[in-house]
């Protein structure tokens, strides 16, 4: 159970952050969202921007604090992190919503279109993660 | 006040995520990996994550309005078209491809990695990309 408690209480947190963002601001936390808006949100982009700091300042604070290492960084090539992250801002423009915005909030409104949204992510997600590791 | 209260979620968020796993990679595509050495930590964090906000939006909107605006400003569509499925689709295949879901991807940018910053770079413009393309829909109707 151990191993899985950082994850369980880092994803309260991420609960937490969702649930006030909507009862401060009223928006829903979907990050994708919240970064197009900070490009093109107008007088609405400044919150965006200071959400998006927090996400890195957020990050870079917890392991200052808990003193657990950063990841190892991926051994995958630049190309791919390049192509994948172009291909990720593709989907989540076109589907209108990424693991955040459709998963942690959609659910929660019991959206069925977010239900649909993210099974299909997660299904395309773990079919992709087959091909690459076991296919080819 | 607005945006110091953006900035705390920010905060709490991006903790979240670092905390999670979820800006790892290695542990993402792990956890994709249903059909090989499968890691099922990071349901953990989705799991975690709904269960505080359907409880807890649910006694958000009970109140009339947020605390720095006159309404909620919710998602009114509810339409499952080809659109919303291939966006997910070709999300997911992204996902896949890296291990990076854009919060993530933004988070782990402190770890000061030349390919995250890369992959982000390349994720707004593949946002630009479909948005020129809704514009141009859009003037053609």
């Amino acid at each position: 159970m151990s191993m899985f408690l950082p994850a369980l209480l880092g994803g309260l947190l991420i609960g937490v952050a969702a649930v006030g963002l909507l009862l401060l601001l009223g928006r829903i936390a979907g990050i994708s969202g919240i970064v197009w808006g900070a490009f093109t949100g107008g007088a609405e982009a400044k919150w965006r921007w200071l959400f998006v700091a927090g996400l890195l300042v957020g990050a870079a604070g917890y392991h200052l604090l808990s003193g657990a290492p950063y990841p190892e960084p991926s051994a995958l090539p630049l190309w791919q992190a390049l192509l994948a992250g172009f291909v990720v801002g593709v989907g989540v423009k076109l589907g209108s919503g990424c693991t955040s915005g459709h998963g942690v909030c959609g659910l929660a409104r019991l959206s069925l279109r977010s239900l649909v949204a993210t099974l299909t992510f997660m299904a395309a997600g773990i079919a992709t993660v087959f091909v690459l590791r076991h296919l080819l | 006040m607005k945006s110091v209260f953006a900035l705390i979620c920010g905060l709490l968020f991006g903790a979240g995520l670092a905390m999670s796993g979820m800006t790892d990679t290695a542990k993402v595509l792990g956890f994709l990996d249903l059909f090989g050495r499968w890691d099922p930590a990071l349901m953990f964090v989705m799991g975690g994550a709904v269960v505080v906000t359907l409880v807890g939006f649910r006694l958000v909107l009970r109140r009339s309005r947020p605390v720095c605006d006159e309404r909620f400003n919710l998602p009114a569509n509810r339409r499952i078209d080809r659109r919303l499925l291939a966006g997910a689709a070709v999300f997911g295949l992204g996902w896949g491809l890296y291990g990076y879901c854009p919060g993530p991807a933004l988070s782990a940018l402190v770890y000061l990695e030349i390919k995250t910053l890369a992959f982000v770079l390349a994720m707004i413009s593949g946002m630009a990309v479909v948005h020129g393309w809704e514009k141009r829909e859009a003037k053609r109707l």
